[in-house]
């Protein structure tokens, strides 16, 4: 009698320690080779771009936070800036540096959470703290801006939530001084480690027509070998007067993408020591009484008209013109952007986003067939993705 | 007679209440470490400095409910995690860890019993354990357990042969398999010197023997959730627990025994306390590796095994015994 060959399929997930979340994947093996690869996505479906449309635009910040909740604050960037596209207005140019300060701030933060839980995957545990560590740093300064760690809600249509508060400015250049020495001990810890490197090389490998079939983008494009960032390609927020480069590389592996990523973040850093040196004073959000509330103290109290201004905005919030508009930001990910439609009323008829994680996912399948199990979990944890940013 | 016998019980008794206890406290010192490796402060809640954590966690696996899957293989399901710890507690008994002493008039030696072949023994009984999780990784009938329990096969095969083969270093250079005629000949010099591949290559088997990072792949969580022993529960679960961390301490020993000179050391302390600091800085590093290292990928780890470790293993004893054959008659 023939016994019939056939391959073991394995439900991983979602819940399993590596899938970043909730990913649920169906594998079907060979012994320890995986000869497809079926992501199921929907587990941490939230509905936030259907409850963005019963939100006043500026309450929808609040939630479209939550889609990548690793870097809220790119989240956030590319929906007011959809907004004001709507709105055709121009925010000051202290709010467009302190816009990009934070975004780049969120970078880090985000790639520091990467490296950790990537490392995690590989089973050196240890380096999670120490990314943890250095991530506190930085969400301290978002937390002694905004009130905030994980979802700031930092950017309003106009301007922003609270200008830099006293003090922000020494902390921030001494975050910056040390963190040189942070990258230096993780290429110590893991760049100069041979198991991290054969663990990583040639592990995960996308080809570059695969890469643009497939619209990746962020580190897992630029490490094919493609040179696109959104904040060289179509700059915004003012990112077109800071000096920066855009690391490539060009075999499209997971060492690449750990190696683009440690280089984004140097990148990052110094973007933001630019931003802070540079910072103009002047406002920090738009002067115009019907999008962005007037002071409570210094109107409010004493003005009748301000008071019905900050009225309307807090009880119906402001019309925008019927139309439609698209922001694409780089984010930690990739593109992240937000389009909205207005139907001219107070709440955006719909609200889009373009999460680079759910893009990213969709090469899993071609990165790990026929590789090992080991190699899937590389290629998950390569990826960065995060299960919010890919069931809104 | 009667007494003969009465202090070989009492041998073995201690032993195992040792192991039992050594188990237990290395699984906080464990966590301790890790905990300083990792900015954090580890367990510190039960007890002084978290000392009685280990009884809290024993207690907690006894009095948790045994979950016995459906469709499991009852028989080998039950007896697998049985049979590891049984190799692992076994294998310790030929270790001398101590100077003789004198009780009741009698000349004791420390170790529970001594064949001429002890060293093939510890060998033998050894790799028993590795039955236990692959039973009960295949018996479980879940695919990771099964995953997991073939990894763990495949990576005793390999690695067995290379630390058989680093120890034949030793073999000869002692001219005997007799644990304490290996003790004794390192007197005046530890074989850990001349040695020094052959220790190497064990150390690194004695690792994968274990199943320790960075070769802990048949229960590697990040890809197999926790391997052979996904779907034990309660003592079943402490078992395979126990067996891998009294193994560590037992290739720990042998180690000790093999090249570091065993419990010869300096008069100031007492023989078999030199043994057991030997012993801690190899659990030590065990620990350290553990919260340092990722781990390998199974095709490279068997590549190393097959490619290199057999290689130099195999290259070292040659070497020592063309050494043992013309310089050293």
């Amino acid at each position: 009698m023939a016994t019939e060959r056939r391959p073991l399929v394995l439900n991983m997930g979602p819940q399993h320690p590596s899938t970043h979340g909730v990913l649920r994947l169906v594998l079907e093996l060979d012994g320890e080779t995986v000869l497809s690869c079926e992501p199921v996505i929907g587990y941490l479906h939230t509905g936030i771009e259907k409850t963005a449309e019963n939100l006043t635009y500026n309450q929808a910040v609040t939630v479209i936070d939550r889609m990548d909740y690793l870097s809220p604050l790119t989240n956030n960037l590319a929906y007011v800036l959809a907004v004001e596209k709507l709105l055709k207005i121009e925010v000051p140019e202290r709010t467009r540096s302190i816009r990009v300060l934070f975004c780049e701030l969120s970078r880090m933060a985000s790639h520091l959470v990467w490296l950790g839980t990537a490392a995690m995957d590989m089973g050196a545990m240890s380096v999670f703290f120490y990314c943890f560590r250095e991530r506190e740093k930085i969400l301290d300064l978002i937390e002694m801006t905004t009130g905030a760690r994980m979802n700031p809600s930092y950017f309003r249509v106009g301007g922003l939530m609270a200008d830099l508060p006293q003090g922000f400015s020494e902390k921030l250049h001494a975050l910056l001084d040390e963190f040189p020495e942070w990258l230096d001990n993780y290429r110590k810890l893991l760049g100069t480690n041979v198991l991290w490197v054969e663990r990583l090389r040639g592990a995960a490998v996308v080809s570059q027509e695969a890469a643009l079939a497939y619209g990746l983008t962020g580190p897992t494009l630029r490490s094919t070998g493609v040179e696109l960032d959104l904040r060289k390609a179509q700059p915004y927020s003012g990112y077109e007067q800071f000096e920066f480069d855009v690391p490539v590389r060009q075999n499209g592996d997971a060492y690449d993408r750990y190696e683009l990523r440690l280089e984004e973040m140097v990148q990052s850093a110094r973007i933001v020591r630019q931003a802070i040196d540079r910072l103009p004073d002047g406002p920090w959000h738009i002067d115009d009484w019907r999008i962005f509330p007037p002071d409570k103290h210094q109107h409010v109290e004493k003005n009748m008209e301000a008071l019905i201004y900050h009225f309307k905005l807090f009880t119906e919030g402001f019309k925008v013109p019927a139309g439609e508009a698209y922001q694409g930001v780089e984010g930690p990910r990739g593109e992240i952007g937000c389009y909205v439609v207005s139907d001219g009323s107070a709440r955006p008829m719909r609200v889009r986003a373009r999460t680079p994680s759910f893009y990213n996912l969709q090469a899993l399948p071609l990165m790990v067939k026929d590789r090992l199990i080991a190699d899937l979990i590389t290629a998950i944890g390569s990826i960065d993705i995060v299960l919010g940013d890919v069931d809104r | 007679m009667g007494l003969a016998i009465g202090i070989d019980v009492g041998k073995a008794l201690v032993v195992i209440i040792f192991l039992q206890a050594a188990f237990g406290y290395l699984t906080l010192i464990e966590r301790k470490l890790l905990g300083r490796f990792q900015l954090r402060p580890g367990p510190n809640r039960v007890g002084p400095f978290g000392l009685l954590q280990p009884l809290a966690d024993g207690v907690k696996l006894l009095f948790k409910e045994e979950i016995i899957p459906a469709g499991v293989d009852r028989f080998v399901f039950l007896v697998a995690p049985m049979l590891s710890l049984l190799g692992a507690l076994m294998a310790f008994a030929v270790i001398p860890f101590g100077a003789p002493v004198q009780i009741f008039g009698r000349t004791v030696p420390l170790q529970v019993a001594g064949p001429s072949l002890s060293l093939l023994y510890v060998f033998a009984v050894a790799s028993l354990g590795v039955y236990g999780i692959v039973l009960g990784g295949w018996s479980s009938q879940n695919k990771y357990g099964l995953l997991g329990g073939l990894r763990s096969s495949a990576q005793i095969i390999s690695y067995e042969l290379a630390m058989g083969l680093s120890v034949i270093g030793v073999l000869l250079a002692a001219g005997s398999a007799n644990l304490n005629q290996i003790v004794s000949a390192q007197t005046r010099e530890w074989f850990v010197f001349p040695q020094i591949v052959g220790f190497i290559v064990y150390f690194i088997c004695a690792i994968a023997e274990t199943n320790r990072a960075p070769f802990d792949l048949p229960e590697a969580e990040q890809e197999l959730v926790a391997g052979y022993h996904t779907e034990y529960t309660g003592m079943k679960f402490a078992m395979f627990f126990m067996a891998e961390y009294i193994n560590m301490i037992t290739v720990s020993a042998l180690a000790t025994t093999l090249f570091l000179g065993g419990w010869h050391g300096p008069a100031f302390l007492p023989s078999y306390l030199w043994f057991l600091i030997k012993v801690a800085i190899f659990l030590f590093v065990f620990v350290w590796l553990r919260a340092t290292l990722p781990r390998l990928r199974y095709d490279r780890l068997m590549a190393f095994g097959w490619k290199i470790l057999l290689p130099v293993a195999l290259l070292n004893a040659i070497g020592t015994a063309a050494w043992v054959a013309l310089v050293h008659p």
